[in-house]
């Protein structure tokens, strides 16, 4: 059996996977700069806590609805997205999460300052299930955010997003509608993080505001960035080594924000598609030894 | 017979600055028809209006007789208007079949855009052997034929070429030029914008001449070529 400690760390690990996934779907195939990201985990993870305490729904109902709340947002969010690029639209998705921050924080409807608690861990036949039950859960999520990843890479959304992504207006002259596809990107994309808010509102059992500010946004760009943006493996090794990286060491836990901050600047310096990027050092070696080995192979 | 493209009195400005004057012009299918001019006098602001990426001040173009001026890019190029425009604009990280795809992007079966990848490496073979490196590690000439290629993914009614020979050296403008006029002779309808007016007045069946957004001139291609004015302004006495 794994220890309880391990456990919660690897949960925690696993929905910040969720959301370095969705994330991508959105910055890295569209590519559609976010730094609002955790707006969308929070709409989910706030939809989920109070579908449950409130209104009485259990997980799973209120799981579902958090994914489909977040993805309705992030769809209508994406309107003054629309109109906006580059730099502009990284301060417009920041506004949006600042929004959606002090929303949580201001209305007492959504607990204020106090957050929400009471919110349990989902229950299999009358049972409270166990953390590993829920590792599995959250497993179960990735596992069908990487099966829809391999999905829209390999259909014509994903060749579609390529084009918006390196060239807008030729994209526009080639018949695909741009407008559609964006939104479409916000959209799958807000629904992934929504999910991922509510496994970790039930998880924590209690959310507050903070948990969903501008800050952690970037912590899941960083994972994102850190890791390879636009592709499978770089978001999800993001991810692990950036959520292990506190557990670790207390020092980064201490530096958090410090340690993230020299490795996003490092990485633009010497790495820019990230570690496990297409064309970063760690894969082109990798690539060379393979094609090596096998010739050391045919050779013989 | 109702014309594939016409254009009245189409003016486009970018802020104060008038770049088409209230031009008009029309294209009958089959034709080559060729605006010719100086840097500047608006030949891509007209092209880049026809496809959708400008918004005209006022004028109306119509593509079959259908308006389509406030139509936005997408659905034109649904319409079958093409555009390949200056500077090329493949995509750098897809690779070549990739962006060839993404030229059938409006094209429903699967069939036909295999069909269509088939045409586009007969048509450039170059295009073929390197299928699957990165737009980006082209060359030049060979990514002005992935240009090319592209557009005529979808068989469009109307291609748009905008300063095609642009940074190509001679030779492969030559065959860039032999490029076009096959494809006008296998019945293509195109509007070829350039700098390069020898070229093409050369090929062209009929041509216009634009000067500081205005059309100056127009008539056959031949006609133009033969003309003085022309003659010392575009083609070097």
């Amino acid at each position: 059996m794994l220890s309880g400690y391990l456990v919660t760390v690897l949960i925690t690990i696993g929905i910040y996977i969720i959301l370095a996934l969705s994330l991508n779907l959105i910055t890295g195939y569209a590519g559609q700069i976010s730094l609002g990201h955790a707006a969308f985990m929070g709409i989910g993870a706030y939809t989920s806590a109070l579908f449950y305490t409130k209104a009485g729904l259990g997980f799973w109902p209120s799981f579902l609805l958090a994914g489909l709340v977040a993805g309705l947002l992030g769809t209508i969010l994406a309107i003054p997205c629309l109109r906006v690029r580059e730099d502009f639209l990284a301060i417009t998705t920041m506004g949006i999460n600042f929004v959606v921050e002090a929303t949580f924080l201001y209305i007492p409807f959504f607990g204020a300052g106090m957050g929400i608690g009471g919110i349990d861990l989902p229950h299999f036949f009358g049972q409270e299930i166990s953390k590993s039950g829920y590792l599995a859960l959250v497993v179960l999520v990735i596992g069908l955010m990487i099966a829809l990843d391999r999905w829209l890479t390999r259909s014509w959304i994903g060749l579609a997003w390529a084009a918006i992504r390196e060239d807008e207006e030729a994209a526009g002259a080639m018949g695909i509608d741009v407008v559609r596809f964006k939104v479409l990107a916000f959209a799958l994309g807000s629904a992934g993080a929504g999910l991922a808010g509510s496994l970790y509102a039930h998880f924590l059992t209690f959310i507050m505001p903070v948990n969903f500010s501008f800050a952690q946004s970037m912590v899941i760009l960083s994972m994102v960035v850190f890791g390879g943006i636009g592709t499978l493996r770089g978001p999800i090794v993001g991810a692990i080594v950036l959520g292990a990286l506190p557990e670790i060491s207390r020092p980064a836990m201490e530096y958090r924000t410090l340690v993230y901050g020299l490795l996003l600047l490092l990485l633009m310096r010497f790495q820019p598609g990230g570690i496990l990027g297409e064309h970063s050092l760690l894969p082109r070696s990798w690539r060379k030894l393979c094609t090596a080995m096998q010739n050391g192979k045919t050779g013989q | 017979m109702i014309p594939l493209l016409e254009v009245r009195n189409l003016e486009v400005t970018y802020g104060e600055f008038a770049a088409v004057r209230g031009i008009s012009f029309d294209i009958r299918d089959g034709d080559l028809l060729t605006i010719i001019g100086a840097n500047g006098a608006g030949k891509s602001t007209t092209l880049r209006a026809v496809m959708g990426l400008l918004r005209p001040r006022s004028g109306q173009i119509l593509f079959r007789g259908a308006e389509i001026t406030r139509e936005p890019a997408h659905l034109r190029a649904r319409r079958g208007i093409r555009l390949v425009p200056e500077g090329r604009r493949i995509l750098p990280d897809l690779s070549v079949e990739e962006n060839l795809r993404l030229g059938a992007y409006t094209v429903p079966r699967p069939g036909d855009v295999a069909d269509g990848i088939e045409r586009a490496f007969t048509l450039f073979p170059r295009l073929k052997e390197r299928a699957r490196q990165a737009g980006k590690t082209l060359s030049g000439g060979e990514q002005q034929m992935l240009a090319i290629a592209r557009a005529l993914m979808s068989q469009p009614r109307l291609l748009l070429l905008d300063e095609v020979s642009l940074g190509l050296m001679p030779i492969l403008v030559e065959q860039t030029f032999a490029t076009i006029q096959a494809l006008h002779r296998h019945g293509a309808t195109i509007l070829l914008v350039e700098q390069n007016a020898r070229m093409a007045l050369a090929i062209a069946t009929r041509a216009y001449v634009l000067e500081t957004g205005s059309i100056t001139l127009s008539g056959t291609a031949a006609d133009l070529a033969a003309d003085p004015k022309v003659k010392q302004a575009y083609l070097g006495g």
